[in-house]
């Protein structure tokens, strides 16, 4: 049985004629151990899909079925990293990474919630930072205190919401390392959420396109067939990526044109202007 | 140790002293000779011209108060009466002004010369009380030992407050008040602010209540505790002036307690509900540390408005205090008494400047929005 199922899920915001249907008739299935990228354009209901797995919203008609089980709210077993790193700033990167242990491992003492905590800061590298608050951390080094707290809560699956959206190319890649590593490591359930092809051709099992809201739905998936560990720096020289990677883009384009040519496309009439030439004399004004 | 002192001047606030500093350290000279100039020198300059410009017209204020008189006393009593005033307004020699007597004093805007002297006496005044005082209690201290071993109560000093005591008194006032202000608004506006249909339920109270005058506040204040309070030993005056600064300077925390409370990042409410946080948890891990910066907005607030309306509470409630002494004053009419009022209020101002500024030093140590100080 999959682990994570979604059926024919939408939701929509707003009441009346300001109502705009977001997601419509969404059918997802994740295995356990997984890792599954969503790739789509910005504004096509990506952060919508993760608050429906992760219980912050509920859909309007559908299932998301979690172990068979229907979501009805937020649960530790989803860890979610999010977007803009939600990290809460009057603690520090230790009191954030604490806050999730102790909800998860209620029943440990102390010193070994400290232990646990202190492990997943390590997986992130940030063990000589751990004392520091989030104003003093670089925008990459705050996204890795988000994933630690993610991974804290041993949560089953781990839900990415574009979680290196914010960041600048080089931190990304490092992260991008960083998260495979530790996906390869830990086995967990992934869904990342992402509107770049190639960081999910890199970290994924699976590719799925997210069509362009309103009424955005899944795509046909593309595999991934790329043998594990990837190496990010022959992926130029490899054919089965550039097909992959190429075969993705084309889809994305494809379905870009038909949202724009979709809607009545209203014809500018152009001006009809003719450029001056400038070398050309002139009379001059006196 | 230069940076420890530049430090520790933009911790307190006195961030004009760091191009003074590092010129001493022969740092950039230039560049920090014109930031001092412009830091320090401008609002020196600045004073002065006040001094000058209030000197100018406290003499011209003088001038024509003084003319009228004479004039007067031209119309009504001829020339030589007019000359006997003029001199006596306007003594020639240092005997003639010695001589002068009180009735030819002019009350009216005092020079900046006259509010020196007022304070000089008002130093000499307090030193005097103060030195009385200590006689007092050497005095009585055999005594008062005896009592506290029969279980009586001490016998106090009930002479004359000095200036220094009425600053006391008011700071005693303000700070009552303060945590009276502290103990209502931060937890309502908590409250409220955790709760939709309180926050619309009280709101109405709220704005009609805001704007109320501190005079009207104590009136009311005085209503209630007229009755509420008959214990003949407790200070009535000082229990209504107080409550009254309280209810008048709660406005500003309450409101923005509230406002802290209810706009909370709705990201850090994600992480709350993504990490199942219980309700408490939700309040005082995730609630309350994301508003203590705008509770302590609303704080700031509330030490700057109870020290303004202090004056004019303690003016009306009779209370002892920095009001009372300046309607004292006022009643006396004096040049005297008004050049006192002009240093009680230059007291006044500073002991609000230095108030805000403890309360700017504690904002900055709760808010982790900011910069650390230093770096």
């Amino acid at each position: 049985m999959a682990y994570l199922e979604l059926r024919n899920v939408c939701k929509g915001y707003g009441s009346g004629s300001d109502r705009t249907e977001v997601l419509k008739d969404i059918n997802l299935t994740i295995e356990e151990g997984e890792f599954i990228a969503i790739v789509g354009f910005t504004g096509s209901g990506k952060t919508t899909l993760v608050s429906l797995i992760n219980g912050l919203t509920q859909p309007d008609s559908g299932e998301v079925l979690l172990n068979g089980e229907p979501v009805v709210g937020p649960g530790l077993d989803r860890g979610v990293v999010f977007q803009n790193y939600s990290i809460l700033p009057w603690l520090t990167v230790l009191g954030n990474v604490m806050l999730a242990v102790k909800q998860a491992h209620s029943k440990l003492g102390n010193s070994a919630r400290k232990e646990l905590a202190m492990k997943y800061i390590k997986m992130v590298t940030l063990d000589s930072a751990c004392d520091k608050r989030p104003k003093e951390l670089s925008g990459g080094m705050r996204q890795r205190v988000s994933v630690a707290r993610a991974l804290a809560m041993n949560p089953r699956i781990l839900l990415l919401d574009e979680p290196l959206g914010a960041l600048d190319a080089l931190t990304r890649g490092n992260l991008q390392d960083e998260i495979g590593s530790i996906w390869s490591a830990e086995k967990t359930t992934c869904l990342l959420i992402t509107n770049d092809v190639d960081e999910g051709i890199y970290l994924a099992d699976k590719i799925i396109p997210l069509k362009p809201g309103p009424n955005a739905t899944l795509g046909p998936e593309f595999k991934v067939s790329l043998p594990r560990p990837r190496d990010k720096k022959g992926f130029n020289s490899n054919d089965d990526f550039k097909k992959l990677r190429n075969e993705v883009n084309k889809y994305l384009i494809e379905i870009a044109e038909q949202r724009d040519s979709g809607g009545e496309v209203e014809e500018i009439v152009l001006p009809t202007i003719r450029p001056a030439d400038l070398n050309k004399k002139r009379l001059s004004f006196r | 140790m230069k940076d420890f002192i530049i430090n520790a001047f933009r911790f307190i606030e006195f961030g004009f002293m760091e191009p003074l500093v590092r010129l001493i350290n022969g740092e950039e000279p230039k560049k920090n000779l014109i930031l001092t100039l412009k830091k320090i020198g401008l609002p020196i300059l600045t004073m002065l011209l006040f001094v000058f410009l209030w000197e100018i017209g406290a003499k011209s204020l003088y001038d024509t108060e003084a003319d009228r008189r004479i004039e007067k006393a031209r119309s009504e009593r001829g020339d030589e009466a007019a000359e006997e005033i003029r001199q006596c307004l306007y003594p020639d020699t240092e005997d003639a002004r010695l001589k002068g007597s009180d009735d030819c004093q002019v009350a009216t805007l005092p020079a900046p010369a006259q509010v020196w002297d007022a304070y000089k006496m008002l130093k000499k005044d307090w030193e005097e009380i103060a030195d009385k005082k200590a006689a007092f209690y050497q005095k009585v201290s055999k005594t008062n030992a005896k009592r506290v071993a029969q279980g009586k109560a001490e016998i106090t000093y009930t002479g004359r407050p000095s200036f220094i005591d009425q600053i006391k008194t008011s700071l005693k006032t303000v700070g009552m008040g303060f945590l009276l202000a502290l103990c209502i608004a931060v937890p309502f506006g908590i409250i409220t602010g955790l709760s939709e249909t309180l926050r619309s339920s009280t709101n109405w109270l709220i704005q009609i209540f805001k704007p109320v005058s501190p005079v009207v506040w104590l009136l009311l204040v005085s209503m209630i505790v007229k009755t509420v309070i008959t214990d003949p030993d407790l200070d009535k005056a000082f229990v209504t002036s107080f409550i009254s600064v309280g209810l008048c300077a709660m406005w500003a925390t309450l409101v923005n307690t509230r406002l802290g409370v209810s706009s909370v990042d709705p990201d850090y409410m994600n992480v709350a509900s993504v990490l199942k946080l219980n309700v408490g948890k939700k309040i005082f891990k995730v609630i309350l540390p994301a508003s203590i910066p705008l509770i302590f907005t609303g704080l700031r607030i509330t030490v700057s408005v109870s020290w303004m309306v202090l004056i004019a509470i303690e003016l009306l409630a009779q209370s002892p205090g920095l009001g009372s002494f300046v309607w004292e004053e006022f009643q006396n009419g004096a040049t005297e008494s008004n050049a006192k009022i002009i240093v009680a209020m230059f007291v006044i101002g500073i002991i609000g400047f230095l108030l805000d500024l403890i309360a700017i030093i504690l904002q900055k140590l709760v808010s982790f929005s900011k910069e650390p100080v230093g770096s």
